[in-house]
């Protein structure tokens, strides 16, 4: 069992959960994730560790109620615990030194990008971070992403806080200034993470992408995370969940990813029925 | 009771195993078999010529000694005959439910040679359940701890196996389990019809009371490496990890929506208990038509899965026929019993979807068997312009495993073969770093429960020997 040790709402959907993980805090880099189950018939779901404490032996996790159990992981509270907790999965980011990178976190997405863009950081690049939601409130790590970056643009869709507009326009707007970037990482929903990667193909520029893929053991046994990567299949948790933007075929992800909307639907109806 | 002369032994008829009528098992997921009552299993037991050279021994891979625990049947002694059969297999309630009987010991029964052979089996299965159900199940007395510790990763029929020896053998086991259940393939692959999850879970429950620590949720190499683990204070360890990695067909529409590995189709429903769904979280997909492709118990354990979630036509494709099929005898009858639609001698070349990208049919080839290939089968070759579809919005692909690759890729010292097997030397289980030890599917290939469990108490012995030279 392990612990929520603390608590936070980042915004009104969006919490941050720090959990009692001593093993996982320890061996975690960048990039890898995690696999929750919230309670005992609870569905496995992937979540990126957003940030580890190897003394105190604790991992955060940022976590956006969409179905339900995000939403009843997100009603939990210091000191109950989840059934279940395994990592790190996946591959970590692959860092190095690029010169300048551009890091792109679109909603929730902004806390999968925020480890890599500090290890981006502490590996001595440039690192200019563009973070975006749909609107003020659901805008996520905007300080943190500040102190690890040297340069933060913040975008909101409806124009309610800093730049009115999508996170693809603030990186085209680098682009036509001259400010070329050698890399571009692009975490978000998955037309965000499209658009950007159409607009750095028309660039050249190298781009990475984390996907979100439907997921289950986490460890390449079922198969149910495979994407399309270059015309190859891959297991995004073992071979990801980070691929070239410019090989994955985004047309196949999002379709797979709408799976079981009929009973994820039906799910959270009856978590809400059951809440009132 | 009197003793029955030859004679009159072979007079008796083989007793049929009581089983759920198929109409009524198809709809739902409780076991088939319902298992012999006493007296049938005194009857069945009365059967065995109790042959002074016996041939079934011999068949059973870890030669338990079958006439002994079967005479004590005859003579009612139940709970003495699951004790006999511990004594060389420790989960006995499960081997009887899920060995491939008609290969092994019941293969080479004398008996089987005119008539059929004892229902070894469904004896073996009588008496562990008898034991279990009758509470008497004794723990045997440790040897004194010997102050030694082994690691063992992975909780398949070959882990639990080694992890019981060991114990008893004085040593501390720790079994490191990557899923949140232990049992392997027991517990995420086999379905509830076939083994109530409560037999494993009893049988786990043994072992914890026997001192094994089972640690669930952790993915060795990856919360920790099999080096680091050695390095923290295990003397040794034992890899069997499995063949869990799903192959594909690598056919076009292979990605489209409602196209399953076999894997991912029985960890939803075993493991998930997505057959329970919305009071459990996970869903799985439902449809008319199931296509599931393969021969082998995964195919029609996924097949049978179907039939259950009401799918009208559930397909099994094989590109042989039923005399190849690899399934055991009686899931095979079973299934044939509960409506499968067996589709021989034909392979899919293609998954046809709908808009929205769903799978709503699949293409086929009609195959001939052609010259025997290396195993001795004869090989299937397509029939050229014979393709044509079937209609299914669902298709699970069984057509077998690989090898995980995540303990020799973060082992460096542990060799493999050119299938990603472990390499063990001599005929041992020792692989090709000192002190660790490997057994069962991820040294097999896709095997059996019972060789993965022979593995697991050679290997027992063997790290014991090597923890006492030490
Ligand atoms: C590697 C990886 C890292 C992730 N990291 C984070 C993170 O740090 N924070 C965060 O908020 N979200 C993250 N996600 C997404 C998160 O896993 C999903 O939002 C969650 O599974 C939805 O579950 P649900 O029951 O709440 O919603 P559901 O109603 O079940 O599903 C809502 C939508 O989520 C997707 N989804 C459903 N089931 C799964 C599943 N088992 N695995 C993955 N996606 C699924 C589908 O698109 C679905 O339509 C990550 C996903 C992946 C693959
Ligand atoms: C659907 C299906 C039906 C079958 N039916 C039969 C049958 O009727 N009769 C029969 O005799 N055989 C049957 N088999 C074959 C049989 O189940 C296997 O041969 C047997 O389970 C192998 O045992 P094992 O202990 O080697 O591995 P497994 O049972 O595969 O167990 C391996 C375990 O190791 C864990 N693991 C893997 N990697 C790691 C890691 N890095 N860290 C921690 N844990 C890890 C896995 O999660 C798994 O739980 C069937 C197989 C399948 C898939
Ligand atoms: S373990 Fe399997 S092969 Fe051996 S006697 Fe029992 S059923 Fe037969
Ligand atoms: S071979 Fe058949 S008859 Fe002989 S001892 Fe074994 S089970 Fe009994
Ligand atoms: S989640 Fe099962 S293989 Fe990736």
């Amino acid at each position: 069992m392990n612990k929520i040790v603390k608590k936070r709402m980042l915004s009104p959907v969006i919490a941050e959960i720090e959990l009692s993980a001593p093993y996982i805090a320890r061996s975690q880099k960048p990039g890898q994730f995690v696999i929750v189950r919230v309670d005992d018939r609870g569905e496995r779901i992937p979540l990126t560790i957003a940030h580890a404490d190897a003394e105190k032996g604790t991992i955060t996790l940022i976590v956006q109620s969409i179905g339900k159990t995000t939403t009843r992981f997100n009603l939990m509270e210091a000191g109950e615990s989840v059934a279940d907790l395994v990592g790190p999965l996946g591959k970590p980011s692959h860092i190095q030194y690029f010169g300048r990178v551009v890091t792109i976190g679109g909603g929730v997405g902004t806390a999968i990008a925020w480890p890599t863009t500090r290890a981006f950081k502490e590996a001595g690049n440039e690192v200019i971070s563009i973070i975006g939601a749909r609107t003020k409130e659901l805008l996520i790590l905007e300080q943190e992403m500040r102190e690890i970056s040297d340069r933060v643009i913040v975008t909101t869709d409806d124009g309610s806080y800093a730049n009115k507009g999508f996170v693809t326009d603030s990186l085209k707007g680098l682009i036509e200034n001259d400010t070329i970037p050698n890399l571009v990482l692009a975490i978000g929903p998955v037309p965000m993470m499209r658009a950007i990667s159409e607009l750095t193909r028309t660039y050249a520029i190298p781009t990475v992408v984390s996907l979100n893929p439907i997921m289950l053991d986490g460890t390449g046994m079922c198969g149910v995370c495979r994407v399309s990567v270059g015309g190859k299949t891959m297991f995004a948790c073992v071979d990801g969940p980070e691929f070239d933007a410019h090989q994955v075929d985004f047309n196949g992800l999002t379709q797979r990813l709408r799976s079981y909307q009929k009973e994820e639907k039906l799910s959270l109806e009856l978590l809400k029925s059951w809440e009132r | 009771m009197a003793t029955l002369d030859k004679k009159e032994r072979l007079k008796i008829q083989r007793h049929a195993m009581p089983e759920q009528d198929p109409m009524v098992r198809i709809a739902n997921f409780e076991e088939v078999n319902f298992g012999f009552t006493p007296n049938l299993a005194i009857e069945e037991a009365q059967r065995c010529l109790l042959c002074p050279k016996p041939l079934c021994v011999a068949g059973c891979p870890v030669n338990i000694d079958i006439p002994s625990f079967i005479n004590l049947i005859a003579e009612g002694k139940f709970t003495e005959a699951a004790k006999k059969i511990k004594e060389t297999n420790s989960l006995p309630a499960i081997c009887g439910r899920v060995c491939p009987q008609e290969e092994q010991c019941e293969g080479v029964c004398v008996i089987g040679k005119k008539g059929t052979p004892v229902a070894i089996g469904h004896l073996e299965r009588f008496v562990a359940d008898w034991e279990r159900t009758h509470g008497e199940i004794s723990v045997p007395g440790k040897r004194p701890a010997t102050g030694k510790k082994v690691a063992v990763v992975g909780s398949g029929p070959a882990g639990l196996t080694v992890a019981s020896e060991l114990v008893q053998m004085g040593h501390a086991v720790t079994v490191f389990e990557a899923l949140h259940v232990p049992g392997g393939v027991l517990a995420y692959g086999i379905p509830e019809f076939r083994l109530p999850k409560d037999i494993l879970g009893s049988e786990v429950d043994y072992l914890k009371r026997l001192g094994v620590d089972i640690v669930t949720d952790f993915v060795v190499g990856k919360t920790s490496t099999l080096d680091e683990l050695l390095e923290s204070g295990y003397d040794a360890a034992f890899v069997g990890s499995g063949a869990g990695l799903p192959v594909f067909l690598n056919i076009p529409g292979e990605n489209l929506n409602g196209v399953y590995s076999a894997n991912e189709y029985l960890t939803r429903t075993n493991l998930m208990k997505s057959y329970l769904f919305p009071e459990y979280d996970t869903p799985i997909a439902k449809a008319r038509g199931v296509v599931v492709f393969g021969g082998g118990n995964t195919a029609m354990d996924a097949v049978r899965t179907a039939k259950r979630f009401g799918t009208e036509h559930a397909y099994l494709i094989y590109r042989r026929s039923w005399e190849e099929m690899p399934a055991r005898l009686e899931e095979r009858h079973h299934a044939k019993a509960e409506g499968i639609e067996f589709v021989f001698l034909t392979a899919p070349t293609r998954f046809i979807g709908d808009e929205s990208g769903w799978v709503k049919a699949v293409e086929c080839i009609k195959m001939e068997l052609g010259d025997p290939d290396a195993s001795g089968r004869r090989r299937p070759v397509p029939i050229k312009g014979s393709e044509y579809m079937i209609d299914a919005e669902l298709a699970v692909i069984a057509v077998g495993n690989g090898s995980n690759p995540l303990i020799p890729l973060t082992t460096p010292a542990i060799q493999t073969n050119k299938w990603g097997n472990i390499i063990v030397k001599d005929k041992s289980t020792s692989t090709t770093k000192s002190g660790v030890f490997a057994g069962g599917d991820i040294v097999r290939g896709g095997a059996t429960v019972i060789l993965a469990m022979g593995d697991g108490k050679r290997a027992a012995r063997e790290i014991d020997v090597y923890l006492k030279s030490k």
